[in-house]
């Protein structure tokens, strides 16, 4: 049996898990589409407008234009998590999607991987239904905030990576509502997305840089819609992508430990 | 010329539980094999293995030739698999299904297409097509599972089960399929709990009870072998009992019945109006049903 920090071996087709899922998807648009597109407006308006009034600026600029990234960061993390926590769990066990692909050329590893690719596509998704509402907005700078995608689709990895390896411990659907309310919650809270982390005491601040993922995505957005790259860019970046492989290889690991008895 | 399927001391435990020990099969090309056994003898844990879904503990296992540990995507190109459990794809139509399970196979859309439309009048879908899976009887998810297996035309068929839950109407549609896919050149394994269903379709079967084989051969030579020709039942009574034991007759009772095996049950018979004073008595063919129960008891599985 490998261990859980094995280097999996995927195949290019896990691309036909990720396209099942797209077709599935596209078959449901206009729901699937709405979601981000009403996000975006309601944040805007009741944080960014309503709150905004009272805040003023933060570190001079509009609050507003500050919690913009940070609604594309969350909305990044939200999209992922949920869609390969209880998306994921439900094509697994009820619906015996997994078993009935793998009884085809594909390996587990090939499934949830095109399982892991998929989160980071909704997010991707999210993002690109979302930029066009900022834009109108006015609360993002262009070019530079096309860099969105690519982050998306990067932390979309991470937190589909993050989600799995829950999934591949929860025994069952609604033990998924300990790592949503403990972590993802928090996570958007406290994680530097509607106020700076400078104003928690000095251990949060600790906590969120060394364990929260969204700490370093809203970092990196807000780096791109600003549009200000800080020194800090170099860290943030290698921070996503090591959590990102740890995530996704050791997700793989335990859900073949799951399924392949 | 070897076998499609071998097995030699193929064992497989789930941490401390022995789900098949030790056996030794080999399945020839165009032959309809079959595994039978109670709940829990270990059939389906060989299916998975045979599907390269399930890693064996140890032992050998060769499909086509190749192991299932080195090589399980070249060997999963060429099997089709029915398992036990319904799982279709809830969120494809009938015809959906059949085209996303044939991507994974790596069938153009094309010849994709053309083998839905031929595969779903082989199962009698065809008017199903854009049907939701939910909206399907058991009998169709049955049915359209057997054509999901046949999308990759596959050398080997393995099948756990696969007319549970059917009505007679249905089982007769799918054994008449298999045994035209037989015909083709195709080999077939499959399990079943359906005793009649092994003695029509099998050219030969296993009983297996707690993981291990407990006889081999052809459904015939095994009726033949294990109980005779012939079972004369009678009324259990203490009168026929005590006169059975009188002519040194080897009897079985279950509940209020006593049983005979025989190869010559017309002598036997008129001996036993004879002698013994019969108030009620049968005469009827050995089936396979009485080797499994002579071999595997009586007693009920979870």
């Amino acid at each position: 049996m490998p261990s859980i920090w094995s280097f999996p071996k995927i195949t290019r087709r896990s691309g036909k898990v990720w396209q099942r899922n797209l077709m599935v998807f596209f078959k449901t648009w206009k729901v699937n589409f709405f979601p981000p597109f009403i996000e975006a407006l309601l944040y805007l308006t009741a944080i960014g407008l309503g709150i905004g009034t009272y805040v003023g600026a933060i570190d001079g600029v509009p609050y507003i234009t500050y919690i913009a990234p940070a609604i594309l960061a969350i909305s990044v993390m939200n999209s992922a998590f949920f869609e390969c926590t209880y998306g994921s769990y439900v094509r697994m066990y009820y619906q015996k999607s997994f078993d009935a692909i793998i009884a085809t050329p594909l390996s587990i590893e090939d499934v949830i991987a095109g399982e892991i690719l998929w989160g980071a596509t909704r997010s991707v998704i999210s993002v690109a239904i979302m930029l066009p509402v900022l834009v109108a907005f006015g609360v993002i700078s262009l070019p530079f905030s096309l860099f969105a995608i690519p982050l998306a689709f990067l932390g979309g990895l991470t937190f589909a990576g993050l989600a799995m390896c829950f999934t591949a411990i929860t025994p069952s659907i609604d033990t998924l509502n300990y790592p949503s309310f403990l972590l993802i919650t928090p996570m958007m809270l406290f994680s530097g997305t509607f106020f700076p982390l400078a104003v928690l005491p000095a251990i949060f601040q600790y906590v969120a840089l060394a364990v929260f993922p969204l700490t370093h995505l809203v970092a990196l957005m807000r780096m791109a819609t600003l549009p200000s790259a800080g020194a800090l860019l170099p860290l943030h970046i290698a921070w996503i992508l090591a959590a990102t492989v740890i995530f996704c290889v050791v997700s793989i690991n335990l859900m073949r430990r799951r399924l392949i008895i | 010329m070897p076998g499609i399927i071998e097995a030699d001391d193929l064992t497989k435990t789930y941490n401390d539980m022995v789900a098949v020990s030790h056996i030794r099969f080999c399945v020839k090309k165009g032959e309809i094999f079959g595994f039978l056994g109670p709940n829990g003898a270990g059939k389906t844990t060989t299916m998975r293995m045979i599907e390269c879904v399930s890693p064996r503990t140890s032992g050998v296992l060769r499909v086509f030739g190749m192991d299932p540990d080195k090589n399980p995507a070249e060997i999963k190109q060429r099997i089709g698999v029915v398992p036990q459990e319904t799982n279709l794809d809830p969120d494809f139509t009938c015809a959906g299904n059949l085209l996303t399970y044939a991507r994974y196979f790596d069938i153009p859309p094309k010849e994709a297409e053309k083998r839905v439309e031929n595969l779903l009048e082989f199962v009698a879908l065809t008017e199903k097509r854009t049907t939701a899976i939910d909206k399907l009887s058991g009998g169709m998810k049955r049915r359209l599972i057997l054509a999901r297996a046949l999308i990759n035309n596959p050398d080997l068929l393995v099948l756990d089960e696969p007319t549970i839950g059917l009505d007679p109407q249905a089982r007769h549609l799918i054994w008449e399929r298999l045994r035209h896919l037989r015909s083709q050149g195709n080999t077939i394994v499959l399990t079943t709990h359906y005793l009649d269903e092994a003695a029509r379709l099998c050219d030969r079967l296993v009983i297996m009870d707690h993981g291990t084989f407990l006889v081999e051969g052809t459904p015939a030579d095994l009726v033949r072998d294990q109980v005779g020709s012939e079972i004369i039942e009678m009324d259990n009574s203490p009168e026929v009992i005590a006169c059975l034991a009188e002519l040194g007759v080897t009897y079985e009772t279950f509940g209020d019945q006593v049983q005979v095996a025989t190869i010559a049950s017309r002598e036997l018979t008129k001996t036993l109006l004879d002698r013994c004073r019969l108030s009620r008595f049968n005469v009827r063919a050995a089936t396979l049903e009485d080797v499994f129960l002579k071999l595997t008891g009586r007693t009920l599985r979870e």
